[in-house]
């Protein structure tokens, strides 16, 4: 029998690191993560994990740090949050162009000013143009999960590009569900030691980030491009390998009631779990709801949305994001994601939750109530004070 | 002691090719340092001069692993490389004794990379960092850096008719780099390339964060023909501008006190960039005072530290 703990989101990021074998962590502790780097701490201390810890004195030498051991050839780790999120920007592309398959945990939190610490997507949405693959979680099991498939993915050879997973601020990272554990000895065989094409290696030395003229630069970012056009392939793949291990079915995208639906929300993260509820009561009252969760933002599942959309009468998106001067920033992707098709159906932008407000059963099963009753709108200002 | 036929027998580490100007310090510094390094080490760069170039691709200049990552974060960056080799190490992947070393310019030490610096200082990684220190932003253009020398003049401390360039003392990293309880911390010269030599095997030597800050003579920057980087490094030494000095155990040495010591002037007016203080004979009086006061504080420093 499976041994099960009950963890918090952010401890489950931490058992994501010790069942993949992380060589070297590097982090700075900001709420609402600390509580990952604190179990590491501890573990690291105790011997549960045999990892390099770097206390590093900011979140920009905490990418610096991990973006160094990952050229070693160690396999990397860190967590972070919000402004700790931008802080880190430069490096989030460094570890792109690098080609280096750092994964980091990120607590989503709304960015200030005014300050705050609670959830909203907006701090990693900002950073989508870095290329860091980006998958979002809508309970811990897939937050610890989703760890070893991140290793996985990100170190193929094909795509070799960091990873990031990204987590409700305190919806997950500080509410504790029950977790089944993965056997060592099963993750072992799942996830390969890492073993890089190119690394820092005396006796094959090599020159990484050098100057490159406008005669190389643009092959590189093809090369880029071309790591995310085939990673649809090794993260379904290792999504597949996984449930046929460890019996957890993950798409790129879940499905919930969308088969016969007219009317399908589409969300992310908690909010999106939550609205399976909100789909429940529709159906029962006889509305044809469901319900697309998108896991992966980056790379970003057409395929499938088009696949689960285009049959639809009405689609609504919720975003607990703000693109200022643009409006949601999932709308946006899901938009230019059916502009193309045949059917388009009419697409509502629907803007809810901010700053860690609560989205209930309720809110959601009023954005149909709200397409029901009005024309579509790009931006569509939920439960707001106006 | 390292002669100069061992280091020419060392093989070329830093190599030519790379497209440095003619005169540089800087590769000069790179070279020494290589040599005296030797195979087994992992070099961290951060952005400037010597970063741009010794690696354009898809050429490099580097005959050891080598890692640029941006312009603020080479200690950083360097901690990270240096604690994954501890990690790959407990897993008996490597069993050599590795060095490590990390280096910038001073806009990417003194300024925008101190803090990155004294972090990785204060963790106790095994690695050396080496400052190239030619006292201003040269890669981007001459800006003023807080290594730029009081009086300098540079394209945005410019001496004009009422400011006469750089109105500020230069900060002292070297002794920043003391208060991190460094085992070893020294600044050197090319001018004395042997001291600096056995400087790099020292700091190497010492198991934990060692600091080395060189004065890098840069003719585009500095203004003075290419011929003379090595007698200005030599200048700069026997006016007492740069004191050749270590930090050993708690100790302070200084390691070349010159007979006798010439005056300032002498270093300053053989460059462009301090030309302009030939009719500021106040100003040169008060960059004289400040540089005595530094030697004699050091004096006291290597008399009460012994």
């Amino acid at each position: 029998m499976s041994t099960q703990k009950v963890l918090m989101g952010n401890h489950a990021l931490s058992w994501g690191a010790v069942t993949s074998r992380v060589q070297v962590i590097s982090a700075y502790p900001i709420t609402p993560q600390t509580q990952v780097v604190e179990l590491l701490s501890e573990m690291c201390t105790d011997g549960t994990l045999d990892a390099e810890f770097i206390k590093v004195e900011s979140e920009h030498s905490a990418m610096a740090a991990c973006i160094g051991a990952s050229a070693a050839g160690a396999r990397t780790f860190t967590a972070t949050s919000a402004q700790g999120l931008a802080l880190m920007h430069e490096m989030l592309h460094w570890a792109v162009g690098g080609r280096l398959p750092v994964v980091m945990g990120n607590i989503n939190r709304a960015m200030a000013p005014p300050w705050t610490i609670w959830t909203e997507q907006t701090d990693s949405l900002s950073q989508r143009d870095t290329g860091w693959l980006q998958v979002y979680a809508s309970s811990n099991q897939e937050v610890y999960d989703s760890v070893l498939m991140a290793y996985k993915i990100a170190e193929n050879r094909k795509v070799s590009l960091p990873m990031m997973i990204v987590l409700d601020a305190f919806f997950l990272s500080h509410t504790s569900e029950n977790v089944i554990m993965i056997d060592q000895n099963k993750a072992d065989a799942y996830l390969p030691k890492y073993d890089p094409e190119f690394k820092l290696d005396v006796k094959n030395p090599h020159t990484f980030g050098g100057l490159t003229t406008p005669d190389w630069y643009m092959e590189l970012r093809y090369n880029i491009q071309k790591g995310m056009d085939d990673s649809y392939q090794v993260i379904r793949d290792a999504q597949s390998e996984f449930k046929s291990v460890f019996g957890r079915d993950y798409g790129m995208v879940e499905e919930y009631k969308c088969e016969d639906a007219d009317v399908i929300l589409v969300g992310m993260a908690t909010a999106a779990s939550t609205g399976k509820e909100s789909i429940d009561i529709l159906r029962n009252k006889g509305v044809k709801a469901g319900l697309l969760r998108i896991r992966y933002f980056r790379p970003f599942p057409f395929e499938d949305v088009r696949r689960v959309l285009k049959n639809a009468k009405q689609i609504l998106v919720l975003d607990r994001n703000l693109s200022p001067g643009l409006g949601g920033i999932t709308f946006q992707e899901v938009k230019s994601a059916m502009y193309n098709e045949k059917n388009k159906p009419p697409i509502y932008g629907f803007i809810m939750g901010l700053g860690g407000r609560d989205i209930t059963v309720e809110s959601i099963t009023n954005l149909f109530e709200h397409a029901k009753k009005n024309d579509p709108q790009d931006i569509i200002w939920m439960e707001v004070k106006k | 002691m390292t002669t100069i036929k061992d280091l020419a027998n060392k093989g070329n580490l830093f190599t030519q090719g790379h497209r440095a100007c003619a005169g540089c310090g800087g590769t000069v510094i790179l070279r020494l340092l290589m040599a005296a390094a030797g195979k087994d080490t992992v070099v961290v760069g951060a952005t400037g001069c010597m970063e741009v170039v010794s690696t354009i691709y898809p050429y490099t200049a580097w005959n050891v692993p080598f890692l640029h990552n941006a312009f603020e974060n080479s200690a950083a960056t360097a901690s990270g490389v240096e604690s994954a080799y501890r990690a790959l190490l407990k897993r008996k992947k490597t069993d050599k004794k590795i060095n490590f070393i990390a280096f910038g310019g001073d806009g990417g030490t003194y300024d925008i990379g101190i803090q990155s610096l004294s972090g990785a200082m204060e963790r106790g990684h095994n690695l050396l960092y080496v400052c190239y220190d030619n006292g201003a932003y040269m890669n981007t253009g001459i800006q003023r850096s807080s290594a730029t020398p009081m009086g300098s003049s540079t394209t945005t401390s410019p001496a004009g008719s009422v400011v006469k360039g750089k109105m500020q003392n230069r900060k002292d990293l070297t002794e920043i780099m003391v208060a991190h309880n460094l085992k070893y911390a020294a600044q050197a010269s090319l001018s004395n390339w042997s001291d600096f030599v056995s400087k790099v095997e020292k700091a190497l030597a010492v198991d934990g964060p060692t600091f080395i800050n060189v004065l890098s003579p840069c003719p585009l920057g500095w203004g003075y023909d290419t011929s003379l980087s090595i007698e200005l490094s030599r200048l700069a030494v026997e006016t007492h501008f740069w004191p050749v000095y270590e930090y050993e155990d708690g100790k302070y040495k200084i390691n070349i006190k010159p007979k006798q010591v010439k005056p300032l002037e002498d270093f300053l007016f053989k460059q462009a960039r301090f030309k302009h203080l030939k009719n500021e004979p106040e100003l040169v009086e008060e960059i004289k005072k400040s540089v005595e006061e530094k030697w004699n504080c050091l004096l006291q420093k290597e008399s009460s530290c012994k």
